[in-house]
């Protein structure tokens, strides 16, 4: 929300500067995100009349202006802007003047002095078209000072509020709030209800009472739409970020800034009969204001005519039935909608209106028609015609119990005491009603806060305006218990360095994936698309985390990174009730890192296996097997306690060219629960005899693996493998 | 009898000319070995009289001790030369880099989420986890935030096209663990949070720690204390300012906003914090009742806060990353600056 700090200054005056009051605010709980002067510094700057603009007799694009700036005697100024015309009113700035970047003084230009210069919004650092001078309203005053006739010496503050501080929405709001902080009183906007002069009525049945608790309409004819918005109003409206339209939607736009109630006006003439306040029927549709047809739902509410539906309650009204330049009769509306029947109906058609962001969160019902009282006052100064009385349909209002607060819980849950009488002046300042008695209060918030329902809200409430800042840091006693330690479950970051100490990376990848490399990975894989992807190369839950290797692979392929040896500690997803841990790895280019006393040698399998080896701490199980993402004559299952846990291997062929890689890598995945499962040592006593080495050669048939034969025997080790005929020497 | 110190002065001579210790053992041989010089002369005494015999076999011995001596100085010196000669022969330039694997290194979100847990564990909290993919139930209602709250809208919720939604913050794990253990409890559940979000300073998925102390007496003052000494220790500074400012999450009242001072300036102004001197780095606030009523919890007996905080922003901040995108995008050369 952002508002121009003259405008709250006006309804309470604290005495603090802009950067004070900022931080009070903030430290209260209403975050001011940003602090924008509406104009940078500059000074000496006057409203000027152009009274004669002559050609430079030296330069064809230079004018001589005479200007007045209301001293005795006109000034004169050379301009070179294209617009300088007799009987403008621009902005001057006298010699001295410092502008942005620039300061003024006498000079000759072109042979002829200049006492000061005509400016563009650009020299003044202000918003607007830079083309040629600023030209000012035709009733500008002549010599005045130009910063204060348009009230430049402003700031807009811009808040972040919370969806619970629904009150502080409007600047009647703001001041009640700034008042009971800083302890200042308050001016609030004095409302007088407006002389009934016609008796013209519309009639007004709700039929959804409990959405609608309370409906306020009235007539008011003979209006000139078209009147002008006076510039004060403007100026509020745009300092606030609404662009001034037509003055009867000005006022109501005011009148939702001013007092935060969202308000209506429709074009009387174009109504069909009286006001019905419904729920909408299946199927109807409603042309809104800003041009989008939208298609009704039986949960949305309704004001309708004898025609149909006319606007979305409390959302955005309809375009037919608007307030257009022509406009001579208009019936205003002010409502309370119930937050349970606005919210998030405006979200669902793509809307966020500044009424559906009020209604959503809860609009005050106790002062929807001083808000009325207002906007007709307002309409009737600014566009004149005649206001009929007020028609009111009311059923019942939400009621505001109250709250008990206890003494004791407030200093249970703060930590320390607060003085009672303190607490009782805070909450009075915010509006509430409090009784005291012994040990607690009983406190009945007021009709604008929706936030107050349990003690907690209370609680809140009191340690917010004592200050936290004012609450000691205090270091927590607790009973000085040890944490567990189970000596069976390996941790992750434990996992993780482990990992890391065998030589590879660990990166993060996005959990989601393209599905492209899901069904180039396993072509049977069924990854959980997501309903509202970000990306369509970001719209499917991982199975494998080998997508996100392969990626991480090529992109460090692409800036020169030739040894690659990544890993990933992470979910993948098969369902709500299924998301295992998996570790992942990868191993690309030269098996060791370059350098002068070894070799270059590609990684390969055995790398790879070995890298586990020392990762699960013993020989694997590992058998051959075929994956669709692996090389089928080098990838292997493991296995664990009779179970498969995971896979290694080299990267298809065919992969090695879907994934655009110069050559393959090898991966592995494993579940990661069985990876941190380690069994606690147990001695048995050492043999007592020697050990006894004995070299054995095997031959065997090609295709009998050599685990086959090492499984179970007291073979430890393999020295040399020949492939053809394949002799194992054994030792 | 030939004079034994003629003999000594000639081996003498020879021995200090050998060039090495073969050369050395045939003149030990010339003067000492079976038949050398002095071994003939010491032969002789036998054919002597037995009056000159007495002096002669002294002189004889001296001799022999003199040049026994001198081999001995010599077959030292020319052992240490050897020596000196196999070491230099063997020195290698040891400025080389070593040989064999190099090492990895744990990615910074990683190696920040260790250092969060670490500082956790030493006052006590237990780490939890839960699951990414979770049920409105868990992520939305049991924290408080029924269906059309406004604050529903400021989660740009994943949702999946079959059942379930990304989690969007590591809160459900509260509800979790809450609902299978009884307190006292103190937990902080680390993990993988969705927000659909993506620009300079979003990514749609990123880590946060979620933090929970019940207890039968825990107060707003246990919350400032803890997260003050986090922040402080965190960060390596005792003198770090920090600040808490109202705010409001459904799960927690009171709720509160943790700004730090802006290490990056030391407080000064600067870009990284909106030139307020300060950064917001982190929610919290004492656990809401309702809440506690979701998992059965005697909101009399027992009480608790909560907090969440942002793991890439912390990262950010301890080691001057100024890209967020940098966390996702595993540049070796990114990951290797953190090894």
């Amino acid at each position: 929300m952002q508002f121009p700090e003259s405008w709250l200054r006006n309804l309470v005056n604290p005495a603090l500067d802009t950067a004070q009051l900022a931080h009070v605010v903030t430290m209260a709980g209403l975050e001011v995100e940003a602090l924008t002067p509406v104009a940078p510094p500059f000074n000496n700057v006057l409203v000027g009349e152009i009274l004669s603009a002559e050609k430079h007799p030296d330069a064809d694009r230079l004018r001589v202006c005479q200007v007045d700036v209301g001293e005795a005697h006109p000034v004169t100024i050379v301009c070179g802007a294209p617009n300088a015309a007799a009987g403008l009113k621009v902005p001057c700035a006298r010699p001295g003047a410092k502008l942005p970047g620039i300061e003024i003084k006498v000079t000759k230009v072109r042979g002829i002095e200049s006492f000061g210069m005509l400016c563009s919004t650009k020299e003044l650092g202000l918003e607007g078209a830079a083309d040629g001078l600023m030209v000012l309203a035709a009733d500008a005053p002549v010599g005045a000072d130009f910063r204060s006739w348009l009230n430049l010496d402003d700031t807009l503050i811009t808040l972040k509020l919370t969806p619970n501080r629904a009150d502080c929405l409007s600047m009647q709001g703001l001041a009640r709030e700034v008042g009971a902080i800083t302890g200042t009183a308050t001016r609030l906007p004095q409302v007088v209800d407006v002389p009934i002069q016609i008796q013209d009525t519309l009639a007004v049945n709700v039929a959804a009472r409990e959405a609608c608790p309370l409906y306020l309409g009235r007539v008011v004819r003979g209006i000139n739409a078209q009147a002008t918005t006076p510039l004060w109003m403007a100026e509020r409206l745009e300092r606030s970020g609404i662009r001034p339209l037509l003055a009867p939607v000005d006022i109501t736009n005011y009148v939702l800034l001013e007092l935060g109630q969202p308000m209506h006006a429709f074009s009387l003439s174009r109504l069909n009969g009286g006001i019905e306040v419904r729920m909408a029927r299946t199927g109807e549709k409603l042309e809104l204001l800003n041009g989008q047809t939208a298609e009704l739902a039986p949960d949305m509410l309704l004001v309708a005519d004898a025609n149909g539906p006319v606007a979305l309650a409390g959302i955005m009204g309809g375009q037919p039935t608007s307030v257009e330049a022509d406009t001579v009769d208009v019936f205003l509306e002010a409502a309370f909608f119930s937050p349970a029947a606005i919210a998030g109906r405006a979200r669902r058609l793509g809307l966020s209106t500044d009424s559906s962001h009020r209604f959503e969160r809860g609009v005050d019902f106790g002062s929807t028609r001083r808000a009325l009282e207002r906007a007709t006052e307002l309409l009737l100064d600014i566009c004149g015609g005649q206001a009929g009385p007020v028609n009111e349909a009311l059923a019942e209002l939400p009621r505001r119990e109250p709250i008990t607060l206890r003494l004791a819980r407030l200093k249970r849950v703060v930590g320390i005491e607060i003085d009672t009488d303190q607490v009782v002046r805070d909450l009075l300042a915010l509006g509430a009603q409090v009784e005291r008695q012994d040990d607690r209060l009983i406190v009945t918030p007021p009709s604008f806060r929706f936030d107050l329902t349990i003690e907690e809200d209370l609680i809140e409430e009191a340690v917010r305006l004592f200050s936290y800042d004012n609450i000691p840091a205090q270091p927590p006693a607790a009973p000085s218990r040890m944490l567990p330690q189970d000596e069976t479950v390996l941790a992750d970051d434990v996992l993780r360095q482990k990992v890391v100490d065998l030589d590879y990376q660990e990166v993060i990848t996005y959990s989601f994936v393209d599905p492209a490399w899901e069904a180039a990975l396993d072509a049977d894989a069924r990854p959980l698309p997501l309903a509202n992807p970000i990306a369509s190369q970001l719209s499917v839950m991982r199975t494998t985390l080998w997508g996100g290797m392969l990626e991480t692979l090529r992109h460090n392929l692409n800036r020169q990174q030739e040894r690659v040896r990544i890993f990933e500690l992470g979910r993948v997803y098969a369902s709500l009730a299924e998301q295992p841990m998996r570790l992942g790895g990868l191993a690309y280019g030269d098996g060791l890192p370059e350098q002068w006393g070894a070799t270059a040698r590609r990684v390969d399998f055995f790398d790879v296996k070995g890298d586990l080896e020392r990762l699960f701490g013993h020989a694997l199980d590992t058998r051959r097997s075929v994956h669709p993402a692996l090389h089928p004559g080098q990838s292997a299952e493991l296995w664990l306690d009779g179970r498969a846990v995971g896979w290694v291997g080299t990267l298809h062929p065919r992969l090695v060219q879907t994934f655009d890689l110069p050559s393959a890598p090898v991966l592995f995945e494993i579940d990661s629960d069985v990876l941190a499962r380690r069994s606690v040592p147990r001695y048995t006593s050492l043999s007592r005899f020697p050990l006894v080495r004995r070299d054995l050669a095997f031959v065997l048939d090609v295709h009998t693996p050599a685990g086959a034969l090492l499984d179970g025997s007291m073979i430890i080790g393999v020295k040399a493998c020949l492939k053809t005929k394949k002799a194992l020497p054994f030792g | 009898m030939r004079n034994p110190n003629e003999i000594v002065a000639d081996a003498l001579i020879a021995i200090q000319s050998c060039p090495d210790l073969p050369a050395l053992e045939q003149v030990k041989a010339v003067y000492l070995g079976k038949s050398g010089q002095l071994t003939e002369l010491l032969k002789s005494l036998g054919g002597m009289p037995a009056d000159e015999r007495k002096t002669a076999g002294a002189r004889i011995n001296e001799a022999k001790q003199a040049v026994e001596g001198a081999l001995k100085t010599r077959r030292d010196a020319l052992q240490l030369a050897e020596l000196d000669r196999q070491l230099a022969a063997e020195t290698l330039d040891v400025s080389l880099p070593g040989r064999g694997l190099s090492h990895g290194g744990l990615h910074p979100v990683s190696r920040t989420l260790t250092r969060i847990q670490a500082l956790f564990r030493s006052i006590g909290f237990e780490v939890a986890t839960g699951p990414e993919i979770e049920t409105d139930f868990y992520n939305f209602t049991a924290l408080n935030i029924p269906e059309d709250h406004p604050a529903r809208a400021m989660h740009d919720t994943f949702y999946l096209q079959s059942e379930g939604l990304l989690r969007t913050h590591t809160s459900p794990v509260q509800v979790r663990y809450m609902q299978t253990n009884q307190p006292p409890l103190r937990i902080i559940a680390p993990g993988r949070v969705y927000r659909c979000d993506s620009d300079v300073t979003h990514t749609p998925m990123f880590h946060q720690v979620e933090g929970l102390w019940v207890d039968e007496s825990v107060s707003f003052a246990d919350l400032k204390g803890v997260l003050a000494d986090f922040m402080r220790n965190f960060f390596e500074r005792d003198d770090l300012p920090v600040r808490f400012r109202p705010s409001f999450f459904p799960f927690t009242e009171p709720s509160a906003e943790m700004d730090i001072g802006c290490v990056m300036c030391g407080g000064e102004g600067c870009r990284v914090c909106s030139h307020t001197g300060w950064l917001e780095v982190l929610g919290c606030g004492m656990v809401h009742p309702n809440v506690f009523k979701h998992v059965e919890i005697d909101t009399e007996r027992f009480i608790g806060f909560a907090f969440g905080l942002g793991v890439e922003r912390l990262a950010m901040l301890r080691y001057g990353v100024d890209d967020l995108r940098l966390f996702f995008e595993n540049d070796l050369r990114f990951l290797k600056k953190f090894n």
